[in-house]
């Protein structure tokens, strides 16, 4: 399974980085790509609920993320469902994906644990089962330190 | 940047959900080339079965093998592992710098929050 984590330590509460990451002004604050204004986010913070948010970068084509709320329980936990479009061709072939967000209280603030993963086909299910044992993790990080030829 | 496709991915991560072949290619990550009888020899099974992994590692294109005389050599092909590994580089590049202005952001409003606290403190 194809698994993106990042983790930042962040000099405040929980209930504030659960808030900027479920409110319209929060988000239009910090998502999206570097330097690319957001055009419109439309966010209904409820399980089930919906989120679209769309950017124009300077070329002119128009970018949007969305997706579902899949679970909210503030201040620690946020999973929704993630899809992306660019010039309004959907990425991915269309496939959703699905972002996990942990908020743990550490002094001094909020450790955020991020995640983003392919929903599991069947292929990545099995090999998550089988696991990807140490030799996996070493040989893609020999080839993703080499340039592409 | 090549763009491999969904069912390509697919196949090189199926390939290397394989313990015995995962440790094949991380011999010949070390390697320059090696025939098939001394890459098989580290390995606890014989011959005709590490012959059956070479093919399906052939088939993801994640090695090469060529005859030179009555040997076979084999070497790593590692344009896959790249492909497989660029969807994880796409989303680190759009979501850490995301992150790091989520940070900024949510930092500035602990400060306005405790900046309230402290006067509703002193009133």
């Amino acid at each position: 399974m194809r698994r993106l984590t990042l983790v930042r330590r962040i000099a405040a509460r929980p209930s504030i980085v659960f808030e900027a990451m479920t409110t319209t002004e929060g988000v239009a604050a910090w998502w999206g790509p570097e330097d690319v204004p957001i055009v419109s986010a439309e966010i209904d913070a409820r399980v089930g609920g919906a989120y679209r948010i769309r950017f124009r970068t300077l070329d002119g084509r128009e970018h949007e993320a969305s997706g579902e709320y899949l679970e909210l329980e503030p201040p620690r936990r946020i999973v929704m469902s993630y899809r992306y479009s660019l010039g309004g061709e959907p990425e991915e072939e269309g496939r959703t994906s699905r972002v996990e967000i942990d908020l743990a209280p550490i002094a001094g603030g909020t450790e955020l644990t991020f995640n983003h993963a392919e929903l599991a086909s069947e292929v990545s299910e099995k090999s998550h089962a089988w696991g990807w044992g140490g030799a996996f993790d070493k040989l893609v990080r020999h080839f993703a330190t080499e340039e592409p030829t | 940047m090549v763009n491999y496709r969904r069912q390509d991915l697919d196949r090189v991560f199926a390939t290397l959900a394989d313990p015995t072949r995962r440790a094949i290619l991380a011999r010949l990550a070390q390697e320059e080339s090696l025939s098939i009888s001394a890459l098989a020899k580290p390995f606890s099974i014989k011959l005709p079965a590490v012959m059956k992994h070479l093919d399906v590692l052939g088939a993801a294109g994640l090695i090469e093998r060529s005859k030179h005389g009555r040997t076979v050599d084999v070497r790593l092909s590692p344009a896959p592992l790249r492909g497989a590994t660029e969807w994880l580089r796409r989303y680190e590049r759009f979501w850490s710098p995301a992150l790091d202005r989520l940070a900024a952001h949510a930092e500035r409003k602990e400060a306005a929050a405790r900046a309230a606290e402290a006067k509703a403190r002193s009133r």
